[in-house]
């Protein structure tokens, strides 16, 4: 039994891409690491203004031990972020430690929520509007959800939301036109509240899903099955549903986990517009204060979803094609 | 094909089922619409088999579709009418020609393996037909599939319809595929080229499963090919089409023993064609003792081959016994794993990477596929230009009056010159890469299926066209085919090749009038005869030759 696991091409790809990603986001670690090392600007000169002697700038860096070799902080950085500690930020003070992990902990709670609900809204609204428009492509109604997919892909992020803003919270109040949430509110209020930031993202990744499952069907209508199909009586819509659909979902999930994982670390315009407590503020903070370990935390959240996500994609991919799933 | 008279008899008298008049389609050119079946009208009985044969762009898959009332994208139907059990399809709305696909009128299509969905159990895809239309419940259905897969002669019909079509054989999908077009009984299928991209051997086999369902059935077919002796088999009237016109209509009998028009005879020719045995001359490329591996499998166990200056060695197999593994090696395109290849008494490093390029130039390869083995971005000029530089430092006016020369050698006009592969027929293709071949001025040229993917005659012309330059320049071709006609048609010797070993070689008249080992035997026994009583032979010496093998 278990060596028929092995053997099963699907169980071991995914062992292999399971350990290429961690491969991945160790090397994506040092690059962060590296990058972060050599940037200019030192957060004890910004702390201590300029009136700081050599001294002071010393013994404040020793305090938070930025006079230890790079090798040094780098192992002790990785080496704690396997077990989940991300280290000290810097903005702790003598007192009252925070760590890197109680600062973006909540953000990333915040940012996963609003992500997970316009994946909910905008996943099936773009599959259904992609099935539709292969159906009935080269249709009037495929040309205008054509047109309007490609002019909301064209615009700009925040116009679509200061557009929105305007139109369904100050004109026609429907929706908050700020998205401020406390842990202390109800969940319905919480929706309501993030209804005009939900509904900015979905107008984006929506369209370019759709487009790219239309894309994805349509590439397989030239296929031999498909006319086989045709020819066996099979309806229009059951052609593309039954014959077409299950080839396609390779390309389909791939612009599914992309755009998921933009909804996790691209959002940070969305969020400053509504003012909506995400984790890519909290990373913009972070830079301006120049709190070194919570970029690099806020980094390895990003380069982590995004490899999990891809890898998943490359799993379903992999799980849908019967020639890996059932070998000969 | 059913030899009582009350079934001839029936067929000749039976209720009208299809009737084709004066139809024209038209297809969407660079040019405006063409036509590309012109004025056809053809009609069949319940339980007759009509055959269509013609070259490609004959427009007989455009016609077989059109008995479904379907055309491809970028075609339309333009006149005439296609009456099915008195209706005329033309007319009816899609919706109703949709109802008749698949329950009473059913399509086989040329390449199973491609017709079959991927994502899909065999079994979901041989029932969809009857489960979408309620005919039956879904055990009824799985229960009547496994009938028609035991009848199809498919190996476990209980089990066969859980797999997906990748695990399953090219010959076990063509079968299954009857079968699918069986289930909901329909009055009619057409066959397209239901066989074509079947060794000869699987496809005796595939041919007589096929005739005996469609007897038992009392099914009406139109079965399509290029291959009049598969035809002659199976079909009880023939048409022969060309350029989308009908060029003769007669009985298999009559069309057999005395076509009328010059076409259908030429189309025979290339069977006809007969190379004189030449000879025995000195050995100019020896192969011995050679194994090659791809991975782990052992794709060549012990070759050994002499091949004599200006003669012609065919090696035949079917598909998957090593012949092209066997030019890759003599090539040096894959490197063997023991013994030698020697040209001209010298012995080759295995890998083209370490010959000289003196020793690369006296062994020149043509590829079955002149659409891949051309680049399509380099005319004509580049194309046969390129080796002249090459090897020979010609340029300027001096090569281009080489390359004139050597088109003019492969009976291609100058003004070729400047063509793009694209801008060719296949046939002109495939003589560029000839001409490629022999400005190199090659030794040994290596031809890998290179008549395969043409029509008979375009075939006999090529075929033609080696034997006068082995004639005038004393060439020697190593030829790789798994077609029997084209031995006789070119070989001196014969190399018979069964996964991945010899079974036997010697002269062509000693191997193909006396096959001495069993493999043989069945290769020569499953090429179609024009006979129509060959097929029943066939199965006959066919399943004695494999009892032998196993």
């Amino acid at each position: 039994m278990r060596k028929e696991i092995i053997s099963n091409p699907l169980f071991r790809t995914i062992f292999t891409r399971l350990g290429l990603g961690f491969v991945t986001l160790f090397a994506v670690s040092l690059i962060i690491f590296a990058a972060i090392a050599v940037l200019p600007g030192d957060f004890a000169k910004a702390t201590l203004g300029r009136a700081a002697t050599p001294e002071t700038v010393a013994n404040f860096q020793k305090s938070l031990g930025l006079d230890r070799p790079v090798a040094e902080r780098y192992l002790k950085w990785i080496g704690g972020a396997v077990t989940g500690d991300l280290g000290l930020s810097f903005s702790s003070g003598s007192g009252t430690p925070r760590t890197v992990g109680s600062i973006i902990g909540p953000r990333l709670k915040n940012t996963l929520f609003l992500a997970g609900i316009t994946a909910l809204v905008a996943i099936p609204i773009a599959l259904l509007l992609g099935i539709i428009a292969a159906i009935r492509r080269n249709s009037w109604l495929d040309r205008i959800l054509n047109a309007v997919t490609l002019a909301s892909i064209s615009f700009p992020e925040f116009f679509v939301a200061y557009v929105l803003m305007l139109l369904l919270a100050v004109k026609l109040p429907l929706f908050y036109s700020l998205a401020r949430v406390t842990p202390s509110m109800g969940s319905i209020e919480v929706l309501e509240r993030i209804a005009l930031p939900v509904l900015t993202l979905s107008f984006g990744i929506i369209a370019h899903m759709m487009r790219m499952t239309r894309a994805a069907i349509i590439g397989l209508l030239s296929h031999p099955y498909i006319e086989m199909a045709k020819l066996k009586g099979v309806p229009p819509w059951r052609v593309i549903l039954r014959h077409a659909l299950p080839n396609a979902w390779a390309p389909i999930v791939a612009v599914i986990a992309f755009n998921l994982a933009y909804l996790i670390v691209g959002v940070v315009v969305v969020e400053v517009v509504f003012v909506y407590p995400g984790i890519g503020q909290a990373m913009v903070d972070a830079v301006r204060s120049r709190d070194i370990p919570v970029v690099q935390g806020c980094a390895l959240i990003f380069a982590a979803s995004y490899i999990l996500l891809n890898l998943l994609a490359d799993v379903i991919a992999i799980a849908t094609n019967p020639r890996l799933a059932h070998p000969r | 094909m059913i030899s009582n008279r009350a079934a001839s008899h029936n067929r000749q008298n039976g209720e009208l089922l299809l009737d084709i008049r004066n139809l024209t389609i038209e297809a969407e050119g660079s040019d405006g619409w063409q036509p590309i079946v012109k004025d056809i009208s053809l009609h069949l009985r319940r339980g007759e088999v009509l055959g269509i044969i013609g070259e490609s762009g004959a427009g007989k898959s455009t016609l077989g579709l059109a008995a479904l009332g379907f055309t491809r994208p970028g075609c339309h139907f333009s006149g005439g009418s296609v009456t099915f059990d008195g209706r005329d399809l033309l007319k009816e709305s899609e919706e109703r020609r949709r109802q008749l696909r698949g329950t009473r009128i059913a399509y086989v299509a040329q390449s199973a393996a491609a017709s079959f969905n991927p994502a899909h159990r065999l079994i979901e895809q041989t029932i969809e037909c009857v489960m979408m239309r309620g005919l039956a419940s879904r055990g009824a259905a799985v229960q009547s599939a496994t009938d028609l897969f035991a009848q199809m002669q498919l190996p476990d019909p209980e089990t066969i319809g859980d797999r997906f079509p990748h695990q399953v054989s090219g010959g076990q999908l063509q079968r299954a595929m009857t079968a699918m077009a069986m289930t909901c009984k329909p009055d009619l299928i057409v066959f397209d080229e239901p066989t074509t991209a079947l060794d000869v051997t699987t496809q005796v086999e595939v041919l007589a499963s096929i005739r005996k369902i469609v007897e038992e059935h009392h099914t009406a077919a139109l079965y399509i090919t290029h291959d009049l002796a598969v035809v002659a088999q199976m079909a009880h009237r023939i048409m022969v089409l060309r350029h989308g016109e009908l060029v003769e209509h007669a009985s298999t009998q009559q069309m057999l023993s005395e076509p009328e028009q010059t076409y259908t005879r030429s189309l025979w020719a290339v069977r006809t064609l007969e190379k004189p045995e030449e000879p025995p001359a000195e050995t100019i490329l020896s192969v011995s003792n050679v194994d090659a591996h791809y991975g782990d499998f052992k794709a060549l166990d012990d070759i050994s081959i002499e091949v004599p200056r200006g003669r012609t060695v065919a090696v035949v197999g079917e598909s998957g016994s090593g012949k092209s593994t066997l030019a890759r090696v003599i090539s040096g395109l894959l490197p063997s794993a023991a013994g030698a290849v020697s040209l001209n008494g010298v012995r080759l490093a295995p890998s083209l990477k370490q010959r000289s390029r003196d020793q690369l130039r006296r062994i020149q390869m043509i590829y079955q596929s002149a659409d891949t083995a051309l680049n399509p971005r380099q005319t004509v000029m580049d194309l046969v230009g390129r080796p002249l530089s090459f090897h020979f430092g010609l340029k300027g006016r001096m090569q281009e009056r080489r390359v004139a020369e050597l088109l003019d050698m492969v009976e291609l006009s100058d003004r070729h010159i400047v063509s793009f592969p694209s801008e060719l027929s296949g046939g002109q293709k495939q003589r560029v890469a000839i001409a490629r071949a022999i400005a190199a001025d090659p030794d040994v040229f290596i031809c890998d299926e290179i008549t395969s993917a043409l029509d008979q005659l375009v075939q006999e012309q090529i075929l033609k066209l080696l034997l006068n330059l082995q004639k005038e320049m004393n060439k020697t071709y190593l030829f790789i085919t798994h077609d029997i006609a084209t031995v006789n048609a070119i070989a001196d010797q014969v190399v018979v090749m069964c996964r991945g070993g010899i079974v036997q070689q010697g002269a062509k008249r000693a191997v193909m009038s006396s096959p001495d080992h069993p493999y043989t035997k069945l290769l020569l026994s499953a090429v179609p005869q024009m006979d129509p009583g060959w097929l029943d032979t066939a199965i006959q010496n066919g399943r004695l030759a494999k009892q032998n093998i196993e």
